[in-house]
């Protein structure tokens, strides 16, 4: 299972706008490149990122081949009640990973 | 504008005299070459694409493997304690071969001999990703290598190979670490070549990458043939660059561009 | 000096090859047509005015591999009024798009950050939806350096 590092802050108060980190790995092989014998490497990127919080979408990104390898985006969201932010990467050959991270308010 | 600059430097780097030793106070990791960008790129685990290889070396460590069926922690426990330190001492010599070995082959040889398994082939993710969660246990330390005296008659061989001029380009990697870290190729640093942070995510490579990766690729810039991977050669340039190094903080997993 | 001339006419030969072998591998940029077609794509026949938005992107960077930005837009995020979405595009990729980003009151902030690919020297645009449906864009230029010595990609 490929590798998450997710920086969401552990306790915040409520109102606050936290900054959340994410970082997955991927090659994002965009499709364009040519082995030596000059065969088109095949496409393998990912193309969705959803954050929810407590069930609902706080943030959602469309992802092209011009994003880096090992994708890295970050974002704000309110804080309105202690819960669980859940992450999910969703790409081409079936790629489909999640990772969570849980907030107290206090 | 950018070729004729190019040729400039080039034709001042081999037209320079005899090489000198960068003196210990002059050292600088390429850390301090890099963009802030970059930088902040390194300086922040959550930001720091090698990282998540740490992460994976953290989970290889604790699976087991080969006919043994152990893990690296059966007998090294955690590897917070027991790696600390250890990757600052590398390339080091090894007994029973008579000569100095990298930690990756250190890894490769503890697979085979102890865990009864296959090596991991150069640069594939795991060999990458065991090493950099090993020698991300001594970021911070002084790297030391060296001290072992049986390593001395290759510290020479590898200082002589930095030494040796070679290539179509008829460059030795002293004509542009040495001679010429101060000054620009291409617009890009060309850095004193200290290997503080291996191994370590290239913006370039887009992936994390070995200081065998990193020395082949100079050697071919030079246009030289390149040393296979593993032979005695890079092995030797390593335990060289280790020794020129030495005192300077470990970095890895570092960011470079 | 004789052999001095040579080293220097032998360095000539070998970054003008390696400066072909890029330009033949690198596919066909995008046209400027193929970035008008996305830009519409997603603001329809809408007006685009500068303004509002800020893109933060080096300058000059050290390699098009891996090249940080952030995008910012200043407006408030309430309930009535904010940020519906962020959308990057660029000049000279082998397609236009980089990345869209759906935000909403909640953000709290709008402000997104990540790590794009530029194969070349190029303008980079940010255009941003409000929830009155208005769009606004900023445009950066880059400078791409090439790496001094640069692997084969595989």
């Amino acid at each position: 299972m490929p590798s998450a590092l997710i920086n969401v802050p552990k306790k915040a108060r409520r109102g606050d706008v936290i900054e959340i980190k994410t970082l997955m790995s991927h090659i994002m092989e965009t499709g364009y490149r040519h082995t030596a014998s000059g065969d088109v490497v095949p496409r393998d990127i990912i193309t969705s990122f959803t954050c929810r919080f407590n069930g609902t979408e706080v943030f959602r990104a469309d992802l092209y081949p011009a994003i880096a390898a090992n994708p890295f985006i970050t974002f704000f969201t309110t804080v309105t009640e202690s819960g669980k932010f859940e992450f999910e990467w969703i790409g081409d050959k079936g790629f489909s990973e999640t990772a969570q991270a849980s907030i107290t308010v206090e | 504008m950018r070729i004729a600059a190019c040729i400039a430097l080039l034709t001042a780097v081999a037209s320079t005299a005899l090489a000198a030793e960068i003196p210990q106070a002059e050292r600088r990791s390429g850390y301090s070459f890099m963009s802030p960008d970059t930088k902040a790129m390194q300086d922040e685990d959550t930001a720091n694409p090698g990282m998540l290889f740490v992460l994976d070396g953290e989970a290889l460590w604790q699976r087991k493997a080969g006919t043994a069926n152990k893990a690296c922690a059966d007998c090294h426990s955690d590897a917070r304690i027991s790696m600390k330190g250890v990757a600052a001492h590398y390339p080091a010599f090894e007994k029973a071969l008579g000569k100095p070995v990298d930690l990756e082959a250190r890894i490769n040889l503890c697979r085979t001999n102890h865990q009864q398994a296959s090596p991991f082939a150069y640069e594939s993710h795991e060999l990458l990703a065991l090493t950099a969660y090993v020698a991300q246990q001594s970021r911070g330390m002084p790297i030391a290598t060296g001290d072992d005296p049986k390593l001395a008659p290759f510290v020479e061989k590898g200082h002589a190979l930095f030494m040796q001029r070679q290539g179509q380009l008829n460059l030795g990697c002293t004509n542009c670490h040495d001679d010429s870290w101060d000054k620009k190729l291409a617009g890009s640093a060309i850095t004193q070549g200290q290997p503080t942070g291996y191994p370590l995510y290239r913006l370039e490579w887009q992936s994390l990458g070995s200081l065998q990766r990193r020395l082949r690729a100079c050697i071919t810039g030079i246009r030289a043939q390149a040393y296979d991977y593993g032979k005695p050669e890079l092995v030797e340039l390593e335990l060289y660059l280790m020794t020129r190094a030495r005192g300077m903080p470990v970095e890895t997993p570092a960011v470079r561009p | 000096m004789a052999n001095s001339n040579h080293t220097t006419r032998r360095t000539v030969l070998g970054l003008a090859g390696g400066a072909a072998a890029l330009v033949i591998v690198r596919p066909a940029d995008a046209t400027p047509a193929m970035l008008q077609a996305a830009i519409r794509n997603v603001v329809g026949e809408a007006n685009v005015r500068a303004g509002k938005v800020k893109l933060d992107i080096p300058p000059l960077v050290e390699n098009g591999n891996t090249v940080p930005m952030t995008v910012s837009v200043t407006s408030p995020m309430t309930a009535d009024e904010y940020v519906k979405s962020i959308h990057v595009f660029n000049e000279k990729n082998p397609q236009p798009n980089i990345g869209n980003f759906y935000l909403g009151p909640r953000a709290g902030r709008a402000q997104i950050s990540t790590r794009i690919r530029l194969a070349d020297s190029q303008k980079v645009t940010a255009i941003a939806r409000l929830s009155d449906d208005t769009f606004w864009s900023a445009t950066a230029d880059v400078v791409v350096t090439l790496a001094a010595c640069t692997e084969e990609a595989i």
